[in-house]
C-alpha cells in the first residue's frame, strides 16, 4: 500500500499491516552526538509558556483546581474546542473548552465524581445525577459482586488503592498509529477483524470482544469528529512533523477525555516524531528552532492535562499526577540505539519550558547507550530532578524494542499488550495480622483465617514465617479474585474504547499486583531472626508493640542476610498470586511501588518488630527504610538490586536522593559520577531509579514557604511532583528520607 | 592467612576521595591530631572493627560495576600507612581484581612497609597541611619534613599524586602558603592535580557526640569567594 503522505519513507511491512515498530526501524536516524545542536525556546514558545505558567499559578491560588464543568460528562466530543492563545498555538486541543478546567468522568463511579466536586466547593449537576440513576457505573458493578471478605480486606486497608471507583488506567494506546495511518485505515482494519471474528463460534469471550470492537470503531469515529471540531481532518496519514505530532496528540487527548484512569501514559513517541522532523528538515521546511518549538508546544499541552480527583485519592497518589509517561532512548534489537535528536529535544523541554513533573520522562538506560546521551541525561537529572531511569537491558529481551512504560515502572509492548492495574497489599500489616492470628488491631477487625495469637515470650523466626505464609496464601487468593471482579466490571461498564482501538484486536494482558512495606517486613523478619523481639500484648491479649533487643542486619546495607529476606518475600508473594487464575487469562505480575501511598499505608499500620513506630510512614517502593543505610549510597542500591525483576515484572521502584556535593566537586565530575552510578546499578540487574540531586535544606525552605518555590520538582516514587502539590504530611515524609551526603 | 586490620567505617560511595566513584575504607588510628580533622572517631587506636584484607576486597568487589574507567578503592582514615601490611594486601588483592587503588594520607612516615604499599598504589592523595614547620608542629603534630620527604619519594617513583590542602582561615589562607604550594608543585612533577578544600564545621557534631572539644571551633570557615581566589592563584 502506498500513500502520498508517506513520500520519502522507506517501505516495509508497515505499509501492509499496522506495524509502527517496523516503520520506525526502517526510517529512523540514530544520533550518537552530544546536545550542542539543540536550540532554545522560540519567542512564540516563551510567550505561550508565560500564559500557561500564569494559569498554573492561578490554579495553585485556587487551591489546586481552577474550574470544574459540573454539567457535562467528559467525552471526546462533548466540549467545544478550547485554546490558550489560539494564534500562537502550533499544537491545539484541550480536555474541556477552557484551559485547566476539569471535566466529569462518572463512568468509573458517580460517587467519586460527586465527592470530588464537593471537595472543591462545586455541586455535580442535577442532570448528570439524574442520568446516572439509570446507568450502571464500574463502581456500581464492582460493589454488586464484592464478597464480605473483599469488603473487609478493603476496609481494614490490608489491600489499598483498588481501582474500583474510577478509571483503572495503565493502558497505553498506540497513539502514533493515528499519525502514521490516519483514522480511516484504522477503522478499516478493525472492521476486518470484526468480520473475521463473526466466523468463529460465539461464546461469551467472543461476544465480549465483538461488542468491544463495535465500541472501538465507534470511538475512532468520535476521534475524527473531535479533530474536525478543531479544524483538522485526521482520516488520512499525517503529512509533516507538525501534523504527526498533532494527530498523535489528538489521539491521546481523546483518550484522556474519555477515561480518567489513574495513569494515562503516552508511550514512546519522540523517536517516532523524529522521523517526521528529520524528513521536514531534509526537505528544508523545518529548522532546529522549529523542531524544538513543535516538541515544546506538544509538551506544554501535556503539562496542562488534568483529572478531577478526591482528597482521599490524593492521599494515595499525591501531587495531581497523570503519569503521562514517555519512554526515551533505549537500544534496538539490531544493536543500533533508538536515541535520536528528538530524544534530546524532548529532554530539552525541561530547559526550554523549565523543570516539570509531566510528562513523566523515563530514560530507558542501556550500557550501550551513546556516551553523549548518557551524559546529557545525567546533566538533566542534576539540573532538574525531573527524569527517571529504567533498565532497557533487562526489559528489551522480554518486551522487544518497541515497549513503553505505563505509570511509573510497568513495561508493555505498545499496542500489543495491556495491563489490569490493581492496588497493593500492605505486607507489613499482613505480618501483624498473621502474628495476631487474624486480627488487625488498627481497624479492630477480625480478618482471614482465625487462629491463636502467637504464644511465647520471644518471637520465633520459623513460627512467624510459617504463620506469614498461611496468611499470604489467604490474601493472595482474595486479592486475585478481587482484581478479577474489578476488571470484569471495568470492561463491562467503563471500557477504554479509544485506547483499545489503538491496540491490536488480540492483545496480551497482564494483571498487575503490588506490595507495600517490603523494607519494613524484611527488617522486621531480620530483627526476629538476628535480634530478640519480645511482643507486648494489649489488654485484649493482642500483640500491638514489640520490644526489640540487640542489633540486626538492615535492608539497604548490601547485607545478604536481610536483603535475601526481602527478595524472598517478593518471590513468595508472586508465587502465591500465580496459584489463582485471573480474568481473561492475564499474566500475573507484581510491583514494589507505592506512589506516595507509603505515608497512608504507614498510617494504617501498627508498630512493627523492626522498631518502626505505629502509624509512621513506610519507605517508598522498594527503598530501604529512611536513614537505616549505614554504608552509603551504593550499598543501598545493591540491596534494592537484589529484588528480582522476574518476580516483580511490574517493576521495582527505587527513589534515590543525593546532595550535589556528594556527587562530586564540580559539574563535569558530577555528570561523570552519576553516569557511573547508573551504569553500575543497572549492570546489577536493577530495574528502576528516580534520581534527585538536591539538598534537604531546599525542601525544608519549600515546605515553609511554598509560594517561593512554585516549580520545585522532585521525583517521589516512579513519578515526579511539584513539591508544593504534596500534602504537608507527604512533604514531611519526603524531607525525612535518606539523602546521601558528602562526609 | 590474610592480614587483619582495623577499620573505623566504610562508605560504599565516595566521590571526593580520588577519581570517579570510590569505595572508601576508613582505617582506625592516626598519629596526628589535626584541629580540622573531620573524622575524630578514627583517631584513636582503640576501637574499630577487625577485618581481613580479603574481606575488605571481597566487599569492594560488589561495587566494581559502579567504578567505570576511573573509580576504585580508596584507603583513608585515620592513617592507612600506619597499617602498611594490611593496606598493602588490600591493594595487592585489589590490583589482582582490576580495581584501581588510591591512598589518602598525610605522609608523615616512610619506611619499607610503606614503600611496599606505595608500589601497589595507583594514586596518592597527599595532604600538605601548612607551609611552615612551626604550624605543622603546633596544629598537626609532626615536622613538615616528613610529608615533604614522602612527596620526594612519590616523585622519585613517579606515582601520580593529588595535592590536597584544607584552607583554614587565619592559619593558611595566605599568599605565602600559595607560593609555598606553587613551589612544591613545580618541584614535583608527580603532582598532576591540586585540590584546595574548605575547612568545614559539619563534623562538630561528631566531636560533641564523643564528648571532646572541637579544636578549631573558634575559626571561621572560608568564604566561597576566598576559595575561588586562592584556587585561581595556583
Amino acid at each position: 500500500m502506498e500513500h502520498s503522505n508517506w513520500k520519502n519513507f522507506k517501505s516495509g511491512v508497515w505499509q501492509n499491516e499496522i506495524n509502527v515498530r517496523d516503520f520506525i526501524q526502517q526510517n529512523y536516524t540514530e544520533y550518537t552526538g552530544d546536545e550542542s545542536f539543540l536550540a532554545g525556546a522560540s519567542n512564540r514558545t516563551k510567550e505561550l509558556m508565560e500564559k500557561v505558567q500564569s494559569l498554573f499559578d492561578l490554579e495553585r491560588q485556587y487551591g489546586g483546581v481552577l474550574d470544574i464543568d459540573t454539567a457535562t460528562v467528559s467525552s471526546p466530543t462533548s466540549y467545544s474546542p478550547g485554546y490558550v492563545d489560539k494564534p500562537n498555538e502550533l499544537i491545539v486541543g484541550l480536555q474541556t473548552n477552557r484551559p485547566l478546567k476539569r471535566g466529569i468522568a462518572p463512568f468509573g463511579g458517580i460517587r467519586m465524581a460527586r465527592q470530588a466536586c464537593e471537595a472543591y466547593g462545586y455541586t455535580l449537576s442535577r442532570k448528570i445525577e439524574e442520568e446516572f440513576q439509570y446507568r450502571t457505573t464500574h463502581n456500581d458493578g464492582v460493589f454488586r459482586a464484592y464478597s464480605d471478605e473483599m469488603r473487609a480486606a478493603r476496609k481494614s486497608h490490608v489491600i489499598t488503592g483498588l481501582p474500583d471507583a474510577y478509571g483503572r488506567g495503565r493502558i497505553i494506546g498506540d497513539y502514533r498509529r493515528v499519525a502514521l495511518y490516519g483514522v480511516d485505515r484504522l477503522i478499516e482494519e478493525k472492521k476486518t477483524d470484526k468480520a473475521a471474528l463473526s466466523l468463529s463460534s460465539f461464546d461469551s469471550p467472543q461476544i465480549r470482544l465483538d461488542e468491544e470492537l463495535f465500541k472501538q470503531i465507534s470511538f475512532l469515529g468520535k476521534l475524527k469528529e473531535m479533530a474536525d471540531m478543531y479544524g483538522y481532518d485526521i482520516s488520512e496519514p499525517a503529512s509533516n512533523a507538525r501534523e504527526a505530532i498533532q494527530w498523535t496528540y489528538f489521539a491521546y487527548l481523546a483518550a484522556i477525555k474519555e477515561q480518567n484512569g489513574a495513569a494515562m501514559s503516552l508511550g514512546r513517541v519522540s523517536t517516532f516524531f523524529d522521523i517526521y522532523i528529520q524528513r521536514d528538515i531534509d526537505a528544508g521546511i523545518l529548522d532546529e528552532e522549529g523542531a524544538q518549538e513543535l516538541l515544546d508546544q506538544f509538551v506544554m499541552k501535556l503539562r496542562m492535562a488534568r483529572h478531577l480527583r478526591t482528597p482521599e485519592y490524593n492521599e494515595l497518589f499525591g501531587g495531581d499526577p497523570m503519569w503521562i509517561t514517555e519512554a526515551v532512548g533505549g537500544m534496538g534489537e539490531d544493536g543500533r540505539t533508538l536515541v535520536t535528536k528528538s530524544s534530546f529535544r524532548i529532554l530539552n523541554t525541561l530547559y526550554t519550558l523549565g523543570a516539570s513533573p509531566e510528562p513523566n520522562l523515563t530514560v530507558l538506560w542501556s550500557k550501550r547507550l551513546p556516551e553523549a546521551f548518557k551524559k546529557f541525561c545525567a546533566k538533566v537529572s542534576i539540573d532538574t530532578d525531573s527524569i527517571q531511569y529504567e533498565n532497557d537491558d533487562l526489559m528489551r529481551p522480554i518486551y522487544g524494542d518497541d515497549y513503553a512504560i505505563a505509570c511509573c515502572v510497568s513495561a508493555m509492548r505498545i499496542g500489543k499488550e495491556m495491563q489490569f492495574f490493581g492496588a497493593r497489599c500492605n505486607l507489613a500489616k499482613l505480618l501483624l495480622i498473621a502474628i495476631n492470628g487474624g486480627y488487625d488491631a488498627e481497624s479492630n477487625m477480625h480478618i482471614g483465617p482465625q487462629m491463636s495469637v502467637l504464644e511465647g515470650e520471644k518471637l520465633d523466626y520459623t513460627e512467624v514465617t510459617d504463620r506469614l505464609h498461611i496468611y499470604t496464601e489467604w490474601l493472595a487468593k482474595l486479592y486475585v479474585n478481587t482484581m478479577n471482579i474489578i476488571h470484569y466490571m471495568h470492561d463491562k461498564y467503563c471500557y477504554e474504547k479509544i485506547q483499545m482501538a489503538l491496540h491490536d484486536t488480540v492483545v496480551h494482558r497482564y494483571m498487575a499486583f503490588g506490595i507495600a512495606g517490603l523494607s519494613v517486613v524484611a527488617d522486621s523478619l531480620s530483627a526476629i531472626k538476628y535480634a530478640s523481639v519480645y511482643p507486648i500484648k494489649n489488654e485484649n491479649g493482642y500483640i500491638t508493640e514489640f520490644n526489640t533487643v540487640g542489633d540486626f542486619p538492615k535492608y539497604g546495607n548490601d547485607d545478604d542476610r536481610v536483603d535475601l529476606i526481602a527478595r524472598d518475600a517478593a518471590h513468595d508473594f508472586i508465587t502465591e498470586l500465580r496459584k489463582t487464575p485471573t480474568y481473561r487469562n492475564s499474566e500475573h505480575t507484581l510491583s514494589v511501588l507505592t506512589i506516595t501511598s507509603n505515608v497512608a499505608y504507614g498510617k494504617n499500620t501498627g508498630a512493627t518488630p523492626d522498631g518502626r513506630a505505629a502509624k509512621t510512614p513506610f519507605a517508598p517502593g522498594a527503598n530501604p527504610m529512611h536513614n537505616r543505610e549505614e554504608n552509603g549510597a551504593l550499598a543501598s542500591l545493591n540491596s534494592v538490586a537484589k529484588i528480582r525483576y522476574e518476580d516483580c515484572r511490574d517493576g521495582v521502584s527505587n527513589t534515590f536522593s543525593i546532595t550535589p556535593e556528594a556527587l562530586g566537586r564540580e559539574a563535569g565530575e558530577r555528570v561523570q559520577n552519576l553516569t557511573a552510578i547508573l551504569d553500575g546499578y543497572f549492570a546489577k540487574k536493577a530495574h528502576h531509579i528516580n534520581v534527585n540531586v538536591l539538598n534537604r535544606e531546599t525542601l525544608i525552605k519549600a515546605y515553609e514557604e511554598p509560594s517561593a518555590y512554585p516549580n520545585l520538582t522532585i521525583r517521589v516514587s516512579g513519578y515526579a511532583v511539584n513539591f508544593h502539590k504534596l500534602s504537608k504530611e507527604q512533604q514531611k515524609e519526603v524531607i525525612s528520607r535518606t539523602f546521601h551526603e558528602a562526609m | 592467612m590474610s592480614v587483619k586490620g582495623k577499620i573505623s567505617s566504610i562508605q560504599s560511595m565516595g566521590t571526593l576521595d580520588g577519581p570517579g566513584i570510590r569505595y572508601v575504607v576508613f582505617l582506625q588510628g592516626c598519629n596526628l591530631r589535626c584541629g580540622c580533622c573531620h573524622n575524630p572517631e578514627t583517631q584513636s587506636f582503640e576501637g574499630g572493627t577487625e577485618y581481613t584484607a580479603e574481606e575488605i576486597v571481597g566487599k569492594a568487589e560488589r561495587f566494581k560495576a559502579y567504578f567505570g574507567n576511573e573509580g576504585g578503592i580508596t584507603l583513608s582514615g585515620g592513617e592507612p600507612i600506619l597499617q602498611p601490611e594490611f593496606s598493602a594486601e588490600i591493594f595487592a588483592l585489589s590490583k589482582e581484581n582490576g580495581i584501581n587503588t588510591c591512598l589518602d594520607t598525610s605522609g608523615s612516615l616512610l619506611n619499607d612497609g610503606i614503600k611496599k604499599l606505595l608500589s601497589l598504589t595507583d594514586r596518592v592523595l597527599l595532604d600538605i597541611k601548612y607551609p611552615t614547620d612551626e604550624l605543622y608542629k603546633k596544629y598537626a603534630g609532626c615536622s613538615i619534613e616528613a610529608p615533604l620527604n614522602f612527596l620526594k619519594y612519590l616523585n622519585g617513583q613517579g606515582i601520580p599524586t593529588t595535592l590536597r590542602q584544607v584552607i583554614i582561615p587565619t592559619l593558611n589562607d595566605t599568599d605565602e602558603n600559595i607560593e609555598f604550594l606553587k613551589g612544591i608543585i613545580k618541584k614535583h612533577p608527580c603532582i598532576d592535580k591540586t585540590e584546595l578544600l574548605s575547612f568545614k564545621k559539619i563534623c562538630k557534631a561528631k566531636y560533641d557526640n564523643m564528648g571532646i572539644a572541637f579544636p578549631f571551633e573558634g575559626i571561621p570557615t572560608p568564604s566561597a569567594k576566598l576559595m575561588e581566589e586562592l584556587q585561581s592563584k595556583l
